[in-house]
């Protein structure tokens, strides 16, 4: 195996997951408006056109991007000049690199090497997924505290508290995923999907770690700042939160942040608890139904089922946090405090008490 | 005055089901989806106005744009008499009068402007004209333009509405 092959393979894997991500990223911005328009019986975007094709506003995130580049890049007089440039870049490349260790399929074999669709199959794959997102929070708080204004600072404070708070309970709903499938890197996780529960059901992470989903879902939506958990950004409080002093290309990079943010949260809620690539009753060789009924699917076919399987959830989880956004209210800041330490927390604990002793009572075959 | 007490119908206590809060969700995110395949599917229901494309219908007495009015032969039916000028509490109106070339007509307007960023639109000018030569049932109110000289509303642009 030459060393450039490798080089060109991890290349290749990079520009092409970053592409998904980006591509997703730009849609999902004309899905959010779009969807919002629909569900408050508006008519959305629909006036931006390219040789007379309007196609429902598509070329809204276009319009938005070169609106955002042609505008004046500004600082704010007493803002803390370094922090205040460095805040969208701290915001938005943990954001990106969360996406390194995510599988988008199984390991395809070219030219005689097995090569994981994934850009970096660590063995430690949780923890780092967990170590980079807590970095997100520098962002937010960077920008807080730099532009030296009052609202972007209380932004800042809010979400520092919101997202270390969820953290935790974040962290530990996974705890369960983690003792059930007995690995913490995300390709084992996936793979381990594809067994099938009591002969029926897919092994997926939702079917044996219910409480654990709902608890993961709403600590996603707290950690990516979403809805109803936008405390950072309330607009009838604080403006626009902590990126009210910012402007032009520096604002779209925290909302291309955010969106970053749902993409990579859902393939990560997609690997752990809907079986990622896993196509249900797909193995290897073809389909296998529970009635004992089975067809051979060719490989080729196999792999794209899997690879599209994945698309097609994560897709549907994004879209899930845009219609959460348009349907629930925001929380008060004391309610989300509360919900995070006095019913999540300990919900998380209780799962993890009830999944080791499920655990342990399948070990000693009661 | 007397204060009177008045008894705001509280919801009763929710039940277990609601303070658990996550049925209520799916609830909501029902209703959410419903509007919007519903207006997925039949665009037209949707109540917005297309505001260039498509017009709101205004009421008959609606008090917008003014136009003046002609006499049979195509002259302006207003006779320069300042009434609508004094009248107006924004004073919007300059008129510059001249003689009538018809011997039975007084005076006529050389210049009728009407400045639109300073008019308020209450229609007093309409009230005191002696001659019922301004109106205000355009139906359509002022034009976003972007200088302030093409606000200013001369004679032959009144003329034409």
């Amino acid at each position: 195996m030459s060393p450039l092959f490798d080089l060109a393979v991890a290349v290749a894997r990079i520009a092409v997951f970053i592409s998904f991500c980006l591509g997703l990223v730009v849609i999902l911005t004309w899905v959010e408006r779009k969807g919002a328009a629909y569900i408050q019986d508006r008519r959305g975007p629909n006036r931006a056109r390219i040789l007379g094709l309007t196609l429902g506003g598509i070329f809204h995130p276009l319009a938005d991007a070169i609106k955002f580049l042609f505008k004046e890049d500004f600082i704010p007089d007493g803002a803390h000049r370094l922090f205040y440039q460095m805040a969208p870049m701290f915001a938005l490349a943990p954001a990106i690199m969360t996406m390194a260790v995510i599988p988008f399929g199984p390991p395809v074999t070219i030219a005689g090497h097995q090569i994981p669709l994934q850009i970096a199959d660590l063995n430690v794959g949780i923890l780092y997924l967990f170590a980079i997102s807590g970095m997100t929070v520098y962002g937010v708080v960077l920008a807080g505290w730099a532009s030296n204004s009052k609202y972007p600072l209380l932004g800042g404070l809010r979400s520092s508290a919101q997202m270390l708070s969820y953290e935790v309970s974040m962290g530990l709903s996974v705890v369960g995923i983690l003792m059930v499938f007995q690995s913490v890197q995300l390709s084992e996780i996936a793979r381990g999907q594809g067994e099938l529960l009591f002969g029926i059901l897919p092994k997926w992470g939702v079917f044996v770690q219910p409480l654990g989903f709902i608890l993961f879902l709403t600590a996603l939506y707290a950690e990516a700042n979403r809805t109803p958990f936008d405390l950072p950004e309330g607009e009838s409080e604080l403006v626009a939160g902590y990126h009210t002093e910012y402007g032009s290309f520096k604002f779209s990079m925290f909302m291309m942040a955010e969106y970053i943010h749902m993409v990579v949260g859902s393939a990560v809620l997609v690997t752990l608890f809907f079986g990622g690539w896993q196509f249900p009753y797909l193995a290897d060789a073809g389909f296998a139904f529970p009635g004992g009924v089975s067809f051979a699917v060719p490989a080729w076919a196999v792999l794209s089922l899997r690879i599209g399987s994945f698309v097609v959830k994560t897709v549907f989880f994004c879209w899930v946090y845009v219609w959460v956004r348009w349907t629930i209210p925001r929380f008060r800041y004391d309610q989300v405090m509360r919900l995070g330490w006095k019913v999540m927390l300990p919900l998380a604990l209780i799962n993890i008490f009830v999944t080791g002793l499920v655990l342990l009572l399948i070990d000693k075959g009661i | 005055m007397a204060i009177r007490v008045v008894k705001v119908a509280r919801p009763e206590k929710m039940s277990f089901g609601e303070s658990v809060y996550l049925l209520e969700i799916v609830k909501g995110l029902g209703v959410t989806m419903r509007h919007f395949l519903r207006n997925m599917a039949r665009q037209e229901n949707i109540p917005t106005i297309e505001y260039p494309e498509v017009r709101r219908v205004m009421p008959a007495r609606f008090r917008g744009c003014h136009r003046l009015m002609k006499r049979p032969g195509g002259a302006p039916r207003c006779v320069a008499c300042y009434m609508c000028a004094t009248a107006c509490p924004a004073k919007c109106i300059t008129i510059v009068a001249g003689e009538s070339p018809d011997p039975k007509i007084e005076k006529y307007p050389v210049r009728f402007d009407i400045d639109m960023l300073r008019c308020v639109f209450c229609g007093q000018c309409v009230e005191a004209c002696p001659v019922d030569a301004i109106r205000m049932d355009t139906g359509w109110y002022t034009m976003p333009e972007n200088t302030r000289e093409k606000l200013i509303y001369t004679i032959d642009m009144l003329l034409e509405k």
